[in-house]
């Protein structure tokens, strides 16, 4: 009895906590969308520019993704795993992108890659970063860089290394124990981190807009879309926008659980 | 038979060379603005389009705040026509070395739109807020946004100033006037914008905004009712060419294009005063003139380089002052 | 048992010597890509807050906006990641653990904050908990306001760093440790709770770093009033809108020294709760 009550009253807390947090906000944007009916979300949608807005979303993601899931799983493997000096710093650093405002990200890529910055030779040269594809994407690598080395470290931690090491003893090489044996052990932690990647990626605005240009057509992403919905006074088309990225995350999270092992599924 | 062949042959000689003509004129011009004017360049640019100047003209567009547009284009943004909202923003151009300092001696001293500091109030304006002195009173709740992250929201603080020298205040009077607006000051957010939908959000009793905003926001289904007050400050878009751009005549063109009255008509539909005087005689009651009317070079302000380093330096400013003394009291 | 016992083992130093260049050559990896990506724009921003040399670091971090800004940051972050904290893990036990209908869905929409912009983060919650709200709660303009946006952008963090650890978790230790009569509490204090320390450690450095940085969810909610809802990173905007490139980077090095040195401190108390792992 006392187990169900103590159960519940976790429970309790838990979903009251996400129905102020998370819940209650992303009701309201639900009806706000479709508060006129299906129409205002519908033009907006439709309309080329936000149709282009999306791929390049979707291209910067799916650049961003992979690159940071590899280093994710690299650093967590480094970290945990290897003896070296330093350790805490890389630590440390690898948090650090998330403690600068979106301004400043843009501040500081500005300082590199501007026209008297650090990188700004490169311009002269014909070879275009900033206002461009490859600023974006920097920017989004740099803002989304830590999740699945977050996630990847304390189950590393938490596994404990006694499988390699049988593996080892059996005459295994490190590429064969890090398919068969680490990469398996670290799956959900790996899954989580796409997941969070993924869906940073593509609510990134902040950084993205300072070093984007906003060209139309050309350098305007799904967040730059809402943000032009708003300035016009269109908060449903915003709405809608942000929905269809919401929506595009929670596919990639239920993709991702259901390719999970056989083994898992019973 | 063989002279109509020949005449035939020249016929098209002719038509192929005019054609040749007119495809070797693609030209794209890259247009940087401040965010609102997004509507009205829509319906500019196609109007340019098909005058002779914008034969073949295509266009790259571009709208965010002034602010950091102008700090784009510093960085490397490429651009050939900059449509800024406050003339301090382009002489920044000017500094970088982008635009030549002789932009103010184009026609209208360099503008292209004017507006004016208005009062947005609430349905039925409730505390009946007409003036100046209605701001300052007891109770009544204002919302603007902040000068420092809003180089816009500088005309909010000279309209304010500007308007008790106006009434004839010593610079003093003046400033302790500034205080006391700055204590009913209830929101001061990041952006014009942010501020509407705070206000909207049902924070405040009066909102300082700019009548073309407002007129925007009501074509949009906004309900926002505003108040011009006797006395407030002129406000001027200015636009220029880069030196960089490496189509100056199709820029300049576009220039011009923008203050025939044609142009001025569109942009008068869209909410902003014209700087043509006859177009802004034929919508005199749309926009009507305010007898305290002034600008940022008259009373002896001194135009923006000096206000800025008079009211906006960070630590010396007068609004630094203010700011101090009405946050760090109760914070 | 230690990762690289080596010397247990009859290995030639050929062996040896290949496991440090593995070792070498991922570290370099690892520690080339994030100075490409992070080392490179911090050193950047460090560079720029020197600009007006050292007066002006100086007198653009202790202006007594800047100070406020700071301590009034530093304080929610670390409210809210505290709030994470615990929060955070129940959630996670409750979403790893416990049953109910629609679990499903609500795992799946805990990392939408992240995918939402930060615009419409801070017009629902302005709308939801503002003057005009539907439930009748109204913090807006106040500094409560900056610990709910700030809730809101962190609270997959804990969740989803917990979330893998659990799962992992062999729950045959607890059960030995309720047969041999430990109470609910006793099992979670000392069989669970060592185990999922590391991961809420990570979720709340990460949650902290979020909620310094924070901006386009703050920023309509708080009313930016400077010296009173003023976050660092509207105040850092204020001083880059008015052209001061320097001091904006100075405040933002400050932070980023503060942020790191927490950071470190995190990693050494986690470095140290899993000392007997090693």
């Amino acid at each position: 009895m006392i187990r169900l009550v103590r159960r519940l009253g976790l429970r309790a807390i838990a979903l009251g906590y996400l129905a102020v947090i998370l819940i209650g906000p992303l009701s309201l944007v639900f009806y706000r969308t479709f508060e006129d009916g299906i129409g205002p979300a519908w033009d907006a949608l439709s309309t080329p520019e936000t149709v282009n807005a999306f791929k390049l979303t979707l291209i910067i993601t799916a650049i961003a993704v992979p690159l940071n899931t590899i280093f994710g799983i690299a650093c967590g493997l480094a970290i945990v795993r290897r003896r070296f000096r330093g350790k805490g710093i890389v630590n440390a650093f690898v948090d650090l992108p998330l403690a600068l405002s979106p301004v400043v990200v843009g501040l500081s890529l500005f300082l590199l890659y501007g026209r008297d910055g650090w990188f700004g030779w490169l311009g002269d040269h014909g070879i275009q970063i900033l206002f461009s594809l490859p600023a974006m994407v920097i920017a989004t690598i740099f803002v989304s860089l830590p999740f699945v080395a977050r996630e990847v470290i304390p189950t590393l931690r938490e596994i404990g290394d006694e499988q390699e090491q049988a593996a080892r003893t059996l005459g295994a090489n490190g590429r064969q124990t890090f398919w068969r044996i680490t990469l398996p052990a670290i799956r959900w932690a790996v899954i989580y981190g796409v997941i969070l990647t993924t869906a940073r990626c593509l609510g990134e605005y902040g950084a993205v807009a300072v070093v984007s240009g906003r060209l139309q057509g050309e350098t305007e992403t799904a967040t730059l879309r809402v943000e032009e919905r708003y300035e016009s006074f269109d908060l449903a088309g915003a709405y809608a926008i942000s929905i269809v990225l919401a929506l595009i995350a929670v596919l990639v999270l239920v993709a991702m659980t259901a390719i999970r092992p056989k083994e898992e599924a019973a | 038979m063989r002279r109509r062949i020949l005449l035939l042959l020249v016929l098209l000689a002719v038509a192929a060379a005019s054609v040749a003509g007119a495809s070797t004129k693609d030209v794209r011009l890259s247009l940087v603005a401040y965010s609102t004017p997004r509507e009205a360049y829509n319906q500019l640019i196609p109007t340019f389009q098909e005058t002779q100047g914008g034969d073949g003209v295509s266009f790259s567009q571009s709208y965010a705040a002034s602010g950091d547009q102008m700090r784009a284009v510093k960085a490397g943004l490429k651009a050939d026509v900059v449509a800024l909202s406050l003339a301090p923003d382009v002489d920044e151009l000017v500094s970088a070395g982008l635009v030549d300092a002789k932009w103010k001696r184009q026609s209208y001293r360099g503008m292209v739109t004017n507006s004016l500091v208005v009062f947005v109030v609430r349905d039925g304006n409730p505390k009946k807020i007409r003036g100046w002195n209605d701001l300052i009173k007891p109770g009544v709740q204002v919302v603007t946004p902040n000068p420092f992250t809003s180089g816009g929201a500088r005309w909010n603080v000279m309209a304010a100033y500007g308007a008790q020298r106006k009434l004839g205040k010593t610079d003093q009077q003046a400033q302790d006037y500034l205080l006391k607006l700055f204590k009913n000051v209830v929101s001061q957010d990041k952006s014009a914008r942010d501020a509407l939908q705070t206000f909207n959000a049902g924070r405040g009793d009066v909102m300082l905004a700019y009548e073309n905003e407002a007129l925007f926001a009501q074509s949009r289904g906004q309900n926002l009712p505003f108040v011009i007050p006797r006395s407030t400050i002129l406000i001027e878009n200015p636009v220029a060419v880069l030196k960089t751009s490496e189509h100056k005549q199709e820029a300049n063109a576009f220039l011009r294009f923008l203050r025939t009255p044609a142009a001025q008509r569109a942009f008068a539909e869209q909410g902003y005063r014209p700087v043509n005087k006859a177009v802004a005689r034929q919508f005199a009651k749309k926009f009507p003139a305010r007898p305290g009317q002034f600008t940022i070079d008259q009373l002896g302000l001194g135009g923006w380089a000096r206000v800025q380093k008079r009211f906006f330096d960070s630590r010396n400013g007068v609004m630094a002052r203010i700011e101090r003394q009405v946050g760090g009291n109760t914070g | 048992m230690s990762t690289l016992d080596v010397s247990a083992r009859p290995i030639g130093s050929a062996k040896l010597q290949s496991e440090r260049a593995s070792t070498a050559l991922s570290v370099g990896l690892v520690t080339t890509y994030l100075t490409l990506i992070v080392g490179l724009p911090i050193a950047a921003l460090v560079f720029e807050s020197t600009n007006g040399g050292w007066e002006g670091f100086w007198e653009a971090v202790t202006s007594p906006e800047a100070v406020a800004a700071l301590k009034l940051t530093l304080w929610t972050s670390i409210a809210v990641a505290l709030l994470n904290a615990v929060l955070g893990t129940i959630t996670a036990w409750v979403l790893v653990r416990d049953s109910f209908r629609g679990k499903a869905i609500v795992n799946a929409i805990i990392d939408l904050p992240f995918a939402l912009p930060t615009i419409v983060a801070g017009l629902t919650l302005l709308a939801l908990y503002g003057p005009q709200s539907p439930v009748g709660i109204n913090v807006a303009f106040t500094t409560t306001s900056i610990v709910l946006a700030m809730l809101f952008v962190t609270l997959p963090f804990v969740v989803r760093t917990v979330q893998p650890v659990l799962l992992e978790l062999d729950q045959e230790m607890e059960q030995a440790a309720k047969s041999l009569g430990a109470s609910n509490w006793q099992t979670f204090r000392r069989v669970v709770f060592p185990n999922v320390f590391p991961g809420i450690l990570s979720g709340v450095a990460l949650a902290f770093a979020k909620a310094i940085g924070e901006f386009g969810s703050l920023v309509i909610i708080t009313g930016n009033l400077p010296y009173q809802t003023q976050v660092s990173s509207v105040f850092i905007f204020s001083r880059i809108e008015s052209g001061d490139r320097a001091g904006a980077a100075a405040v933002a090095v400050v932070l980023l020294a503060i942020s790191f040195g927490l950071l470190l401190s995190i990693g050494a108390i986690r470095h140290y709760a899993t000392r007997h792992d090693r």
